[in-house]
């Protein structure tokens, strides 16, 4: 009977110590990108370092959040079927475009160089990809959504002032508008992509 | 010919300053209103051309811009490095006078005293010596982000053949320019010195292309791979920058227009 208390009272410890600890979203950008360096520097083959990469982004990124985000005013005219095949087509499209984009960089050195709290919801960490002989150096800016701090989620990068998202949204728009706003187009546009 | 001058100014000057309040409105509520869609929305008055002009400037690019700035690539670093000062530099007799214009005394004193020391102990640029004072690089400003913060519209988006993306307030500012507002070009172009020769100032922003060509090689690489939609994906990062740039946005970054999130947020 002792020994089951104890075993009680050990995993309560272990679940209040977790559950109470929330990850400065500071903190959660240094452990992203050490781990992303750790794969990309890695001799395994590209598909083995695509798949962990994807890992990575489906834990610490909002991917449907953003698929919404970037469907703008479309998404209210969606139906949940619609919704349902966009969320799943954006995830790969999302996956596919993350890790083509990541896998090109041998090892990134990537150092935080500040975080700023915009409100409660989001937080601001500035970050700097160091000077290579290719490229010179690089600001980027992670927006964390901190709503649960528990679980803070990337929303956007914006690199040199540029923000990823509202690119992305402002192509999913232009595809649209030109394709007399059809949904189905936007759909068969990101098959051909992830096909590709 | 006069006619259809007068339209065009007329239509530009339209876009340019747009009458925020119609008769019979409320107009507090109008203007909030189309201030928030203006800041979204994009005015692509001629995208069909822009698009052709578009693709023929990714053409040039592949043929030309892209090979030369691989080549450019090859160059020991240090040379890169010293053109890439030079052009900066010289760059400062816009920025200078837009510093003025836009209020920022301080700045146009900085970028006075780097664009002295560097011309003279820095040979020509090549060497930024004033860093080594303290004096650091500044953002570089012209005439088209002058009138942006003097509260002056984008007007139109529009891309031009080799020139690539502008819109009409930034085509404004590349016009005064060539009106006396660039002393490097009034140096070599406008005016017949014995020190310099036109063919400087073509060189001079050729080789400003190539060099910003070089620095984006592999960022351009992975925009043209990854995008649904090229022509718009370029025509946002540009708006996206020059609104930064005006706004001189280096220090907040922001998504500019939050209203989705904040929707997508509260379901």
């Amino acid at each position: 009977m002792i020994k089951i208390k104890t075993f009680f009272y050990f995993f309560l410890v272990i679940f209040i110590i977790n559950s109470s600890y929330a990850k400065e979203p500071g903190t959660l950008i240094t452990e992203i990108v050490n781990e992303a360096s750790k794969i990309l520097s890695s001799s395994d083959p590209v598909e083995s370092k695509i798949i962990k990469l994807n890992n990575i982004a489906e834990t610490n990124v909002d991917i449907a959040g953003i698929g919404m985000y970037t469907l703008g005013k479309y998404r209210k005219n969606l139906t949940e079927s619609e919704k349902i095949k966009y969320n799943k087509l954006f995830t790969s499209y999302f996956l596919k475009n993350f890790s083509s984009r990541l896998v090109d960089y041998s090892d990134p050195k990537i150092y935080v160089v500040s975080e700023k709290k915009i409100n409660d919801k989001y937080t601001i960490v500035s970050t700097v990809l160091e000077e290579t002989s290719k490229n010179p150096e690089i600001k980027i800016d992670w927006r964390i959504y901190t709503k649960n701090p528990e679980r803070p989620l990337i929303r956007d990068l914006i690199v040199e002032g540029l923000s990823l998202a509202r690119t992305q949204k402002e192509e999913f728009k232009s595809i649209l508008q030109n394709n007399n706003n059809d949904i189905s187009y936007l759909f068969k546009s990101l098959e051909e992509f992830i096909i590709k | 010919m006069k006619k259809i001058l007068t339209v065009f100014i007329i239509s530009i000057i339209y876009q340019l300053f747009p009458l925020n309040v119609s008769a019979g409105s409320d107009g507090a509520l109008e203007i909030k209103n189309q201030t928030k869609e203006q800041s979204a929305e994009v005015k692509d008055c001629f995208e069909t051309v822009n698009r052709g002009i578009f693709a023929f400037n990714q053409g040039l690019d592949k043929i030309f811009f892209k090979p030369i700035a691989k080549g450019y690539r090859y160059l020991p670093k240090p040379i890169r490095s010293g053109t890439s000062n030079a052009l900066s530099n010289l760059s400062n007799v816009v920025t200078i006078p837009n510093n003025i214009l836009q209020g920022q005394i301080k700045e146009a004193g900085i970028n006075t005293l780097r664009f002295s020391i560097n011309t003279t102990l820095g040979i020509a640029g090549i060497f930024d010596v004033a860093s080594y004072y303290g004096l650091n690089k500044l953002d570089k400003e012209d005439y088209g982000q002058t009138l942006g913060t003097w509260g002056v519209k984008e007007g139109c988006y529009f891309v031009l053949p080799v020139l690539g993306p502008t819109t009409v307030r930034d085509s404004l500012g590349s016009m005064i320019n060539f009106s006396g507002g660039d002393a490097w070009y009034n140096v070599t172009i406008s005016n017949n010195t014995k020190y310099f020769e036109n063919s400087d100032y073509y060189y001079s922003r050729l080789t400003a292309g190539v060099d910003f060509r070089a620095k984006n090689l592999e960022a351009f690489d992975s925009l043209e791979k990854n995008s649904l939609d090229l022509y718009a994906s370029v025509r946002s990062l540009y708006l996206q920058d020059r609104n930064r740039k005006i706004k001189n946005l280096d220090e907040t970054t922001i998504t500019m227009n939050d209203d989705d999130w904040e929707e997508i947020d509260s379901q």
